[in-house]
């Protein structure tokens, strides 16, 4: 085990990647000599050269769109998209081509794309840097959406949506990079938790907290503190948000009765809402109480000076929590 | 003999027939075989068909006539209601056939869905072809038995497949090639621009194949540029050529001049190839609404195999038993796919759901079996055969 930093643990398991499969290439903006603007590249080019490890002309549809053409003659393309919200003018090579070419061929042309892509707020960064795009992408058939938590599961998942037959976007929670943990680099992906299965974090009774990406650590700080209060958070890391891992939600909720859903993404038709009828369907009589959402506003991502208003924090998250509980919140008295 | 007859502005709504709406430098069109079917010699050109037999020659003749006859025979039959849509290619066969018939098998083809000819010429089974039209599939056939992308629908999106499949090439040390299909109005999208970019960065073996047919469904390819089209390429730092694209022997050595460079390791080359939709968009378009019925005229006057046919018939070549051999073939080809196109089953129910993932999806795996549970809701239980449409 070693200590190192979410950026640093998806390093090695891109290293790795690199390591292990000569199909496998990364291509992005400023991915070579810089290493990435966030650094998560850096050193690869180096030692793997520029045809393993591509700096592109700056063109989101063409970074993707290319790959797509590399998959199509059997590379196993990983492209970084600089920041969440880039990723939008590549948003058709994803979804209209990425996605579907599979289907299209039926099965004659494989693409185990991954597109990463950092997301979330809370860095204190312009517009276009701290989006929360998940939704989009979710609702797309022919991908796969996940997102790591933690530094060992960045290592793996990583690895993991590499050698996917199928596409992977994979969200990196940017504010989450420089966070340390305890990373196995020897691990063996295929006998670790396959990228698809939600992991109960945090054992409890009375609620079901479910959350994902950026948010794993506040939610893990929000059951400590409601613990001081005599109220047991089960909090589940979806790391799957397509499929959403279903299974360990249901369990967790046919226990507690209760469940919060937080995210930082606008909550109108998110990952919250899916979860939250999902849920519903499959275990109504289980339920307690109405599943609450605790998210961002349907706004576009505010300025820095006030984005701690739109992220979900420790105390929006025990008000939830509160509010799943019947107990006193800042909804009291309000019908509807 | 080298023409600068354009013919690029189109003349509806009363614009100027001239090469004056797209300015620049310019370049001349590159012929071999007038409309009047002379063959005229071009010092450049010429050594890349020299080659190029009788007996080739009447090859090619076939390959046109025979592809004009499945664009009719499938237009016959959207008529008929076998075919949802059928995008005719009527009048861009040599631009086709020309370029096609340059390639290796090992080279690649990225498509647009217009490209039928080209999959009939690279061996696509007929039935395949109308698959997507049928509505039976969303792409007919299996890439890489022929080295062809299947049909691409959003305009321009294939030409950075084409771009990262010639950079797999190039990284993979092979000396094949690939090479895209796209339209005029392709050239406006993004997509084209960023594939042009990436390929001249990267210097890919890839061939930028413009058919320039004049319209984007009622848009005049004036409304996509300002320039001739082969001027864009320049800005790219990309090698271009301007060829009649009603003119089978010329495309070809333009094609194989491109080829050469790729497979040299000398980059993309754009081609434009100069041609006319003499037909709708597709069968659910209607060009007299937006078409100066003149400027078919003009056109019909280039037909891409009357020059061929003049040409055999000057050489003496175009005997009554060749005639009837390319009228049997023609007959053949139509038969069989007409007899391919009725009797292609409909796909199963449960077959929207197969391929979306190549491994297991629980989200789908669950909806499957729902709706297989609900469909077998309909069966009876006692195993008696089902009355059709019961309820």
């Amino acid at each position: 085990m070693t200590q190192m930093t979410f950026a640093r643990a998806i390093n090695s398991g891109l290293r790795r990647s690199l390591d292990n499969d000569p199909k496998v290439l990364l291509m992005g903006e400023d991915i070579g000599t810089l290493g990435g603007v966030f650094r998560v590249t850096d050193g690869l080019q180096k030692d793997f050269g520029n045809h393993r490890v591509v700096d592109t002309p700056l063109a989101e549809s063409g970074i993707v769109g290319t790959a797509v053409g590399l998959a199509y003659r059997g590379y196993r393309p990983v492209v970084e998209i600089q920041f969440d919200g880039f990723v939008y003018p590549a948003f058709d090579q994803i979804v209209s081509q990425v996605a579907k070419m599979h289907y299209r061929s039926r099965g004659a042309v494989k693409m185990p794309i991954t597109i990463r892509i950092p997301f979330g707020g809370g860095i204190g960064s312009p517009e276009h840097h701290s989006e929360s795009p998940e939704a989009y992408f979710a609702h797309t058939a022919g991908l796969r959406v996940v997102t790591p938590a933690s530094p060992q599961d960045a290592h793996t998942m990583i690895q993991q949506a590499i050698s996917c037959d199928d596409p992977v976007v994979f969200f990196e929670p940017k504010r989450r990079y420089h966070d340390k943990g305890e990373v196995d680099e020897s691990l063996d992906p295929t006998s670790a938790p396959p990228m698809g299965q939600a992991r109960v974090v945090t054992d409890g009774s009375d609620v079901t907290l479910v959350a994902y990406g950026p948010l794993v650590k506040t939610a893990r700080d929000a059951a400590t503190a409601a613990a001081d209060e005599g109220v047991s958070v089960e909090v589940i890391d979806l790391r799957s948000l397509a499929p959403v891992d279903f299974a360990t939600v249901e369990a967790s909720v046919r226990k507690t009765g209760r469940l919060v859903i937080t995210h930082e993404a606008g909550q109108s038709g998110g990952l919250g809402a899916e979860v939250a009828a999902s849920i519903t369907e499959r275990c109504f009589y289980h339920l307690e109480a109405a599943p609450v959402r605790v998210t961002g506003f349907d706004v576009p991502y505010p300025y820095s000076r006030v984005e701690m208003h739109h992220l979900p924090d420790l105390d929006r998250i025990l008000d939830g929590v509160d509010r799943a509980l019947g107990r006193p919140n800042s909804l009291s008295g309000l019908e509807g | 003999m080298v023409t600068d007859d354009a013919g690029q502005g189109g003349t509806a709504a009363g614009q100027d027939n001239n090469a004056g709406h797209q300015g620049g430098a310019g370049h001349n069109m590159v012929q071999l075989i007038t409309p009047a079917g002379e063959r005229v010699s071009h010092p450049e050109y010429d050594p890349w068909v020299r080659d190029v037999s009788d007996e080739q020659l009447c090859s090619l003749y076939e390959d046109l006539v025979v592809i004009r006859r499945i664009d009719k025979e499938a237009t016959a039959l959207q008529r008929q209601g076998e075919l949802g849509l059928w995008p005719p290619l009527l009048g861009q066969e040599a631009s086709q056939v020309g370029s096609v018939r340059s390639l290796r098998d090992d080279d690649f083809i990225f498509p647009s869905y217009r490209e039928n000819g080209v999959a009939y010429c690279r061996g696509v089974d007929l039935p395949d072809i109308l698959r997507v039209w049928r509505g039976a599939a969303s792409g007919g056939w299996d890439p890489y038995a022929v080295n062809m992308a299947i049909p691409q629908i959003v305009i321009g999106a294939q030409t950075l497949h084409a771009t990262g499949y010639a950079m797999g090439i190039q990284n993979d040390g092979a000396d094949s090639a690939a090479i895209v299909y796209f339209g005029d109005g392709a050239t406006s999208e993004g997509d084209v621009n960023e594939a042009m970019v990436f390929a001249a960065s990267f210097q890919v073996p890839l061939v930028f194949f413009c058919q320039n047919n004049h319209w984007a469904i009622s848009e005049p390819v004036r409304l996509q540029s300002h320039t001739q089209l082969v001027d864009r390429g320049a800005g790219f730092g990309i090698p271009s050529m301007r060829v009649d694209g009603n003119d089978v022997l010329a495309v070809m050595a333009a094609t194989r001049v491109a080829l050469d460079r790729a497979r040299r390791g000398g980059g993309p080359t754009f081609i434009e190839a100069v041609t006319y939709r003499m037909g709708p968009h597709t069968t659910a378009d209607d060009p007299t609404r937006y078409r100066d019925p003149n400027e078919l005229e003009d056109w019909a006057a280039k037909d891409p195999i009357g020059r061929v046919h003049a040409l055999l018939d000057r050489k003496g070549l175009f005997t009554e038993e060749f005639e009837a051999g390319v009228r049997t073939k023609a007959d053949a080809v139509a038969r069989e796919l007409r007899a391919g196109c009725v009797g292609m089953p409909d796909p199963e129910p449960l077959d929207v759901f197969k391929h979306v993932y190549s491994t297991p999806n629980s989200w789908l795996d669950r909806q499957q079996d729902h709706y297989s549970r609900y469909l077998a809701s309909f069966g009876d239980p006692e195993g008696a055969t089902q009355e059709e449409g019961a309820r």
